[in-house]
């Protein structure tokens, strides 16, 4: 797309205010200052055209995070009662160069809200999580969707294929969070008895991985179990010679909530532990074990 | 720890570097990051006042600049990215600080701009949007709430819903997302314990769990991600700090080789800081970078204000500091 003068004879671009300093000739690219120009002027009078959203377009091309750009591109849509299913092919086009872009998901479920048609959307987002699969706006994009129209059936499954990807995927983790406890039907401690099952089998597969270690806790927290059922994991990552201070600090936790419940050899033992994590095996974060230490020592 | 000679922090290339920022314009990165003009001020300029040299921006030049990003009309006045575009709160919490900053909050209307942002409060949950039509999002909690107490009109907005919102995005593993069931990630959670904080409602934080997880972003070469399993990023060597020196915690990670990490992602030549040793420098890294090594306790650098992202002497002038604590 190209500014065409003939479309634009009947508009004085307004230059870049910088303030005090003489206007300093832009060196690259003619086309954006010439387009920021154009948008200065019709923004002004605030134009609701076919010009001014090609404009938007341009702009957008050049500069997606222009925020203020996205707005007044909205409110020409709206006015002018454009076709929103090809605004959501430009925005499934844009959002191949800007999957990081705050405006443009933004947007993109603005557009979504008005259609109320939600049949484009989990394809939409899947395709941006196939390039990231940790793609922050995605993931919460995702959640925004499947709470407005209702569609929990089937998270979980769709989550199982990226853990088997990557089981290291903390997003994909904290989605099977949201899939469990978000969800208007609340589990029955059965299903969170296999959940819990489910979550072992992906920890014994990789022991140094932190994130089903934090959510295994957040969902025995959620149960009617205690965070002693771990202690089978916990030695068996022992037994196979793996030093992962993940399961050394469950064991910690499963030592301390004994010791409050007032068996001293679990004290010793959790203090035994949290020295050999604070010497030997997480150096880095010697204070935060030392600090463990202190707390168990004064049960 | 190594025992080879590190670099140390280079004070001057720093300053040279933020100086030389806006004399750039033959860039077409300066014309593409327009948007961020404003914020590129208040990232420069805290950089240099926390290297004892802000007066490297002339005063009068930054506040003229920053009042011409105000805009006038009515509840929508606050301020823009760059001249001549849009209100936004982000935008209007950097303006305040700079103005907090060089001590010229008298040179705008308070009021206008506590109208603009008790606007962008949404009555039903507490939250904050970004601008009028724009999404909610923790990060605008904290925009709103640190401008407020800035300006010491809290009054004006309901901070209990406020509050109970940011609880709502709190996960199972102790952390803040960005909105309800969203992931727990770094920046979010400076913004939910630095708003708590403000609000003096810091026991709402499970201080232990939050503290694990964030000394748990130290990878091996000492620098800290964001969420497990990413990339470190000298960023995060404020969001993680920041956090965890407001929890009291700030020790429950490894500072001297976070220091080594900071330094050498430093550009040696040309000043600055990037966002990980050997990638290009850019101002956001370099306050980021230079505020996280004056919580850890650098020598030669004032001290920083870990909830306002401030210059601590300025935050005491105003009479701020010291009034949240653990």
């Amino acid at each position: 797309m190209t500014l065409e003068a003939e479309v634009w004879n009947d508009i004085t671009p307004i230059p870049q205010d910088d303030g005090p300093d003489p206007l300093a000739p832009i060196a690259y690219n003619p086309e954006y200052a010439k387009a920021m120009g154009y948008f200065r002027a019709v923004a002004q009078k605030d134009e609701r055209s076919e010009r001014a959203l090609d404009l938007t377009e341009q702009i957008i091309e050049h500069n997606p995070a222009h925020y203020t750009i996205w707005r007044y591109r909205q409110q020409i849509l709206f006015f002018l009662n454009k076709n929103l299913y090809e605004e959501l092919d430009f925005v499934d086009e844009q959002i191949k160069y800007n999957p990081k872009n705050y405006q443009l998901w933004h947007h993109r479920q603005i557009i979504v809200e008005k259609l109320m048609d939600v049949s484009r959307e989990l394809p939409f987002i899947n395709n941006v999580l196939n390039d990231d699969a940790k793609n922050y706006h995605a993931w919460t994009y995702r959640q925004w969707v499947i709470k407005t129209f209702n569609l929990w059936e089937g998270e979980l499954e769709f989550i199982d294929k990226y853990l088997d990807k990557d089981v290291r995927n903390n997003s994909a983790w904290n989605q099977r969070y949201f899939a469990i406890f978000f969800n208007p039907n609340k589990p029955t401690d059965d299903f969170l008895a296999q959940e819990i099952n489910y979550v072992i089998e992906k920890i014994k597969l990789a022991p140094n991985n932190i994130s089903p270690w934090n959510y295994i806790k957040g969902v025995i927290a959620k149960s009617d179990k205690d965070i002693d059922i771990l202690e089978g994991l916990c030695k068996e990552v022992e037994e196979q010679k793996i030093i992962s201070p993940h399961a050394l600090g469950c064991l910690v936790d499963i030592h301390e909530s004994r010791a409050r419940n007032g068996s001293a050899t679990d004290k010793a033992e959790g203090i035994k532990i949290c020295i050999t994590l604070a010497e030997k095996h997480d150096t880095i974060r010697k204070n935060y074990w030392e600090y463990r230490k202190v707390t168990l020592a004064s049960i | 720890m190594t025992t080879e000679k590190q670099t140390p922090l280079l004070v001057d290339l720093h300053v040279k570097y933020i100086q030389s920022l806006d004399t750039k314009k033959d860039d077409l990165e300066y014309w593409l990051t327009e948007h961020l003009r404003l914020s590129g001020v208040y990232w420069g300029l805290t950089a240099l006042d926390l290297l004892n040299n802000v007066d490297a921006l002339k005063k009068e030049d930054v506040v003229k600049y920053v009042i011409s990003c105000q805009h006038d009309n009515g509840s929508l006045s606050g301020f823009g990215g760059h001249v001549g575009h849009d209100p936004h709160l982000l935008y209007t919490l950097y303006s305040v600080q700079i103005l907090v900053i060089e001590d010229s909050l008298d040179a705008v209307n308070v009021d206008k701009i506590v109208e603009y942002v008790a606007s962008l409060q949404d009555h039903a949950t507490g939250a904050f949007r970004g601008d009028e039509w724009g999404e909610i999002d923790t990060r605008f909690s904290y925009g709103a709430l640190s401008c407020l107490s800035l300006l010491k009109r809290l009054d004006a907005v309901n901070v209990s819903k406020a509050v109970e919102f940011i609880m709502l995005c709190k996960n199972f593993d102790g952390g803040f997302g960005s909105s309800p069931g969203a992931e727990s990630h770094a920046g979010q959670i400076f913004c939910c314990v630095g708003a708590l904080a403000i609000v003096n409602s810091l026991h709402l934080v499970d201080a232990d769990l939050l503290g694990w997880w964030l000394c748990e972003r130290q990878l091996k070469n000492g620098g800290l991600n964001g969420r497990p399993e990413k990339l470190e990023d000298v960023c995060y060597s404020w969001w993680v700090l920041s956090a965890l020196s407001i929890l009291g915690r700030l020790h429950w990670i490894n500072k001297e080789k976070l220091i080594e990490f900071v330094l050498a992602a430093q550009d040696p030549e040309g000043g600055g800081i990037a966002d990980r040793p050997g990638d290009m420098v850019d101002v956001f890294h370099t306050l980021f970078g230079i505020a996280g090594l004056s919580l850890l306790g650098y020598p030669g650098l004032k001290l920083v204000d870990p909830v306002y992202c401030l210059p601590k002497h300025v935050v005491q002038r105003i009479g701020l500091a010291e009034r949240y604590h653990v």
